[in-house]
């Protein structure tokens, strides 16, 4: 690392450590006072797949990979900077992936059956049951969720069910069951040693048992779910102290945020304003939008979701739009279809043409998601004729991931009532230039990327630094934020608006592929 | 007719053997069917495996033709790889320079902005990849230059602008500033192409040690310069940048 301490503070402490429990990898990520990085360690863990649709997560290979990247992170942070202790380590953030749900025993630590991942699908049915008579949106009002195999409540359920003895175990208050916020702090504060029982209100609003109005868990919903209220953990803030480490070469070092990723890369793209929305651009593609202090109902396909909560500040709303194929599809013309031999060569074959010679590539590889929710669509590529290349199909893809982010911000605006004024983006992308131009043309909004790339390390470890008062407010944590590039928009809206119509009608090629619905 | 070099000839007769067809050979089917002694068409193995155009199948012991004969025909580094690569590099120099950053490659009878990070002070700045520099005055030019020989040929060939009174046109001056660029590894341009202008840039190598490129900071004179001289500490923050990227490319530490 550089070392250079008369253009800047960079690599002296004091520092916050955040830890990213994600999908694939566990990392640790070490910042200054400046929000940026001092040292990063990283980890990948197992992906079990026990059957077609079913993912877990060994939980306690997760625990002993957050210690060890805690441990790595710290070792490369004291390469440059010698005599470096846990007292110069100021708070811990955590951040976590959503929705992956583990139960444990609070006896022996022990987790009493892999975590269920957020894309395992075996609640599919469970959850059409929950609907009964009134489907889809039963708990949409209370929880801002369609009944969805992604969320917590019923992978809950579906383990009481199914793991012999446990609902007995857990009726007699011997079960915990967190996400995997919970699970690193419980077990960071001391595990069967008074670790810490919490969870906060952004993974909480992912659960689909908390209620978006009170912040609480609502009664009705468990009941309903047949989920007993003495496995879940307290519901905390975003951004306060929830303990201290019990050991390790952290120890003694508060524990002071927590948020889900998507939310995380939210608070670190210092989207603190109503209206203010990023997008993270990687294998599917996450855009949250700020909606200020009301839960705003989505009718356009969207969820509601907690943006953050800092200490007893009032919460902070965000409306949540996912698109489910946007990285993945390079990728499937990298591997599948042999067009480039790396990612980032899909923009130099796109850049070779101009436009995309008539043709559109609707990639509803499983079905369209935000804002149509359509199972039965299948992917196309529309427009074809003679004269089209395989750099116009390049083209196409990028353009695909543009449109689908137009419709997602128009489905925003639709439900909210506030214009989009830029969008901040994030995630492995952001590197393709054509694709950020593209969708700057096609919202016709300036798209900015800011200087530091890991947002959602950063959000966690600002609003742990926010709560132990390493940093002041949100406004310091704004001056952080440094615009390392901005498209601006630079289509005319004649060209704009034929060619939308033209997606829109290649997007109504895909539905109804699927004859029956099963 | 001109002598030949035997072993050459050895060594490319071994290469046709193996790419006729997709076959694993031993080292006796080689020799024999060479008509060479085991011990000499083993020493001409070892060689072409050391330069990765054979490999060995550690289980048969059998030989088939390495992965960098494929990368011979195929070498050229994809700029927007080589973009993807550099972004988290040239953000942290634009972060401790507090200078915007560019990344240029060389294109035609010039520098081509491939990537360019803003200067970290909130102004309103304009993107401007795509854009193209001149090779004799820029600090990206003339690191090109020095290292990739195309590069050099075409500044060389080239009439040399004078866009300030400072830009050195002359050829000899001109090899002179490439001899100090590769003697001490980076480049600078002080007020040589735009009037209150200065940048420093070095080379980014790739996995072969071939030049694919150049990264530097650009900034106004009085902040790139004190007192008269380029700052020690963005000198060092520029090569230590191009140092990560030619790593995360897989070239060797230097």
């Amino acid at each position: 690392m550089s070392d250079t301490p008369s253009t800047s503070s960079h690599g002296h402490g004091p520092f916050i450590a955040a830890i990213d429990q994600g999908t694939t990898s566990s990392r640790c990520i070490v910042f200054d006072r400046d929000g940026r990085i001092v040292a990063v360690d990283q980890k990948e863990h197992e992906q079990i797949f026990p059957k077609p649709g079913w993912v877990e997560h060994d939980a306690a290979e997760i625990w002993t990979n957050v210690q060890q990247v805690v441990e790595g992170a710290l070792e490369k942070a004291a390469q440059s900077n010698p005599g470096l202790t846990s007292a110069d380590v100021k708070a811990i953030g955590i951040t976590n992936q959503r929705e992956t749900t583990l139960l444990w025993d609070r006896n022996t630590g022990e987790p009493v059956h892999n975590a269920i991942v957020w894309q395992d699908t075996r609640t599919d049915a469970l959850c059409r049951e929950l609907g009964r008579n009134v489907g889809q949106d039963r708990f949409r009002r209370e929880t801002g969720l369609p009944l969805a195999s992604y969320f917590a409540g019923p992978k809950i359920r579906w383990l009481l069910d199914n793991v012999e003895g446990l609902r007995e175990r857990a009726e007699r208050g011997e079960i915990l069951f967190g996400t995997m916020d919970s699970w690193v702090i419980w077990n960071l504060t001391g595990g069967v040693n008074g670790g810490r029982h919490v969870t906060d209100v952004t993974n909480a609003s992912r659960t689909m048992l908390m209620n978006l109005h009170t912040l609480q868990w609502d009664e009705k919903i468990l009941a309903s779910m047949d989920i007993p209220a003495a496995v879940l953990p307290e519901i905390r803030s975003s951004a306060e102290v929830y303990g201290t480490t019990a050991a390790g070469v952290l120890e003694g070092v508060p524990v002071a945020s927590a948020l889900g990723d998507q939310q995380a890369a939210l608070f670190g793209q210092t989207c603190f304003d109503q209206g203010e929305a990023k997008s993270t651009y990687g294998t599917g593609t996450f855009m949250l939008m700020n909606t200020g202090h009301q839960p705003v109902n989505s009718y356009n396909g969207l969820l509601t979701t907690v943006g953050y909560r800092i200490g007893d500040e009032r919460p902070v709303y965000a409306l949540e739009g996912s698109i489910a194929v946007t990285g993945s599809l390079v990728q499937w013309m990298r591997d599948q279809m042999g067009l480039i031999n790396s990612a980032a060569e899909i923009e130099t074959l796109a850049s070779t043409v101009d436009d995309n010679g008539g043709a559109y590539f609707v990639p509803a590889f499983s079905g369209l998601f935000a804002p149509y929710w359509r199972s039965d669509a299948r992917g196309v590529i529309a427009g074809l004729t003679r004269y089209v290349t395989k750099a116009h199909i390049a083209r196409a893809v990028l353009e695909a991931t543009a449109w689908q982010t137009r419709e997602i911000t128009d489905a925003m605006t639709k439900d909210s009532g506030v214009d989009l004024a830029a969008l901040k983006v994030d995630g492995g992308m952001t590197s393709n230039n054509l694709l950020m131009q593209t969708i700057s043309d096609f919202l016709d909004a300036p798209v900015v990327r800011p200087m530091v790339a890991e947002t959602t390390c950063l959000g966690a470890a600002y609003a742990a630094g926010l709560a132990v008062g390493f940093w002041s407010s949100t406004d310091e944590l704004r001056a952080n934020w440094r615009r390392a590039a901005e498209w601006t928009p630079r289509m005319d809206a004649a060209t704009r608006d034929r060619e939308y119509k033209n997606w829109l009608k290649a997007v109504e090629r895909t539905m109804g592929w699927l004859d029956d619905e099963s | 007719m001109a002598r030949t070099i035997q072993s050459l000839e050895r060594a490319a007769a071994m290469l046709r053997l193996l790419a006729g067809g997709e076959r694993r050979l031993g080292l006796s089917d080689i020799s024999s069917s060479l008509g060479l002694a085991k011990g000499t068409a083993h020493g001409i193995l070892r060689t072409l495996q050391q330069e990765g155009f054979v490999e060995q199948d550690p289980a048969s012991g059998r030989y088939q033709l390495g992965a960098e004969l494929l990368r011979l025909g195929n070498s050229y580094l994809d700029v927007h790889e080589l973009r993807a690569r550099a972004l988290v590099w040239t953000d942290d120099l634009a972060r401790s320079s507090g200078e915007s950053v560019y990344l240029g490659v060389l294109h035609q009878q010039g520098v081509l902005i491939v990537h360019h990070v803003f200067r970290p002070d909130d102004s309103r700045q304009v993107l401007e990849v795509g854009a193209m520099q001149p090779l004799h005055s820029t600090a990206l030019g003339k690191v090109l230059s020095a290292y990739d020989p195309v590069a050099h040929s075409e500044a060389v060939e080239a009439e040399r602008e004078a866009f300030t009174p400072r830009t050195l046109t002359a050829a000899a001056d001109f090899e002179a500033v490439l001899d100090l660029t590769r003697a001490r590894g980076w480049a600078a341009d002080v007020e040589e192409t735009w009037e209150g202008v200065a940048s420093v840039a070095a080379p980014i190598h790739d996995r072969r040690r071939m030049p694919v490129g150049a990264v530097g900071v650009t900034g106004a004179v009085e902040r790139v310069c004190r007192e008269g001289e380029l700052r020690p500490e963005i000198v060092a923050a520029v090569r230590d940048c191009a140092r990560a990227v030619s790593r995360d490319l897989g070239a060797g530490r230097f």
